[in-house]
């Protein structure tokens, strides 16, 4: 799996930086999903980011989540799909449901 | 993760090695598995998991684990630095593959025309017999000469590699399968070659060529991982 954004490159960077980041993967994919699993993203305290887990649909959250995880350290499991309760707003309009696992690089 | 393994990881995926990473989903915990690595159940899911080039939940002795597959990338050799070579080669690399051009006419193989990119000047059947030829990688011949895309061919058939494919007409291809029917190659073989190459979508351009081209490696490749 490569990519343009060199993800994990650029998260290694970001660190001898000294930015704290976060990284969000995609762990499983029901039905359409528009990224497999495996796909993923990094991001900065300062909620610059790279990388994709879904095509755009659900970027903001998984970002804000990243964001959280970086000041608390707290590896989280997201859901989104049109059976979640979020589905109205923050959902994949093309009706697949993935599972994104999101860390800080410690 | 910790930072040490985010560095072995980019380590071996800038030296083109297969590797997985692998997460338990209930601590969190990570492992590093190198290509070939068969240590226990763990390891061996995620020799599975490469071979399938496809990344995914596991359960291995009652616990759930995501694999992560960072593969080496596919390699596509061309043959022929004419023309069409141009930005099939850097369709190529924007697909993430790693591009050889061979060709040994020194005129055609400069650097000037394909900046970045590795350039063999050398006889096909030479420079193949030093890459690596496996079941990640694809080959084209442009040039239409049997001199130089015959060798290339013969070296691709006896190869493990996914893909192989022969720029030229119906009526070229038919007499390449008559070269090679002479050369010994059973018609399952030679069946192995795209001749002509490309997906029929009408390409004309030699960008559009190309596109053509690359749009029938990339369904090749990703039909074997299904």
């Amino acid at each position: 799996m490569t990519d343009h954004d060199k993800v994990l490159e650029t998260a290694e960077t970001w660190l001898d930086a000294g930015h704290p980041v976060a990284l969000a993967t995609v762990i499983k994919t029901w039905g359409s999903a528009p990224r497999p699993a495996g796909s993923q993203l990094a991001v900065r305290k300062d909620g610059t980011f790279v990388g994709s887990v879904s095509g755009g649909c659900v970027e903001g959250a998984v970002i804000a989540e990243a964001m959280d995880a970086i000041t608390d350290g707290k590896p989280r499991k997201l859901a989104f799909g049109v059976s979640n309760e979020q589905a109205w707003q923050v959902g994949l309009a093309c009706g697949g449901q993935i599972e994104i696992y999101v860390e800080r690089v410690e | 993760m910790k930072r040490d393994l985010l560095h072995r990881l980019n380590e071996a995926r800038a030296k083109g090695r297969g590797v997985v990473l692998a997460i338990r989903l209930d601590t969190g915990v990570q492992r590093l598995i190198e290509r070939g690595d068969m240590a226990d159940a763990l390891a061996a899911a995620a020799q599975s998991a490469l071979a399938r080039d496809q990344s995914g939940t596991v359960e291995v002795d009652g616990a759930g684990w995501f694999l992560n597959v960072f593969n080496s990338p596919p390699k596509l050799y061309i043959v022929g630095a004419v023309h069409i070579a141009q930005p099939l080669s850097q369709m190529a690399a924007l697909a993430a593959f790693d591009v050889t051009v061979i060709d040994p006419r020194t005129a055609f193989a400069t650097s000037e025309r394909f900046p970045n990119l590795h350039l063999i000047a050398a006889w096909p059947d030479e420079a193949l017999a030093d890459l690596p030829l496996d079941a990640r990688t694809a080959v084209v011949t442009l040039t239409h000469d049997p001199k130089l895309d015959d060798p290339a061919l013969v070296a691709a058939l006896k190869s493990e590699a996914f893909y192989i494919g022969a720029l030229g007409s119906k009526k070229t291809h038919a007499a390449r399968v008559g070269r090679l029917t002479a050369a010994g190659f059973d018609a399952a073989a030679i069946a192995r070659i795209r001749g002509p190459v490309g997906l029929d979508i009408g390409a004309v351009s030699p960008a559009e060529i190309a596109v053509s081209i690359m749009a029938q490696v990339i369904e090749t490749l990703r039909a074997d991982a299904a």
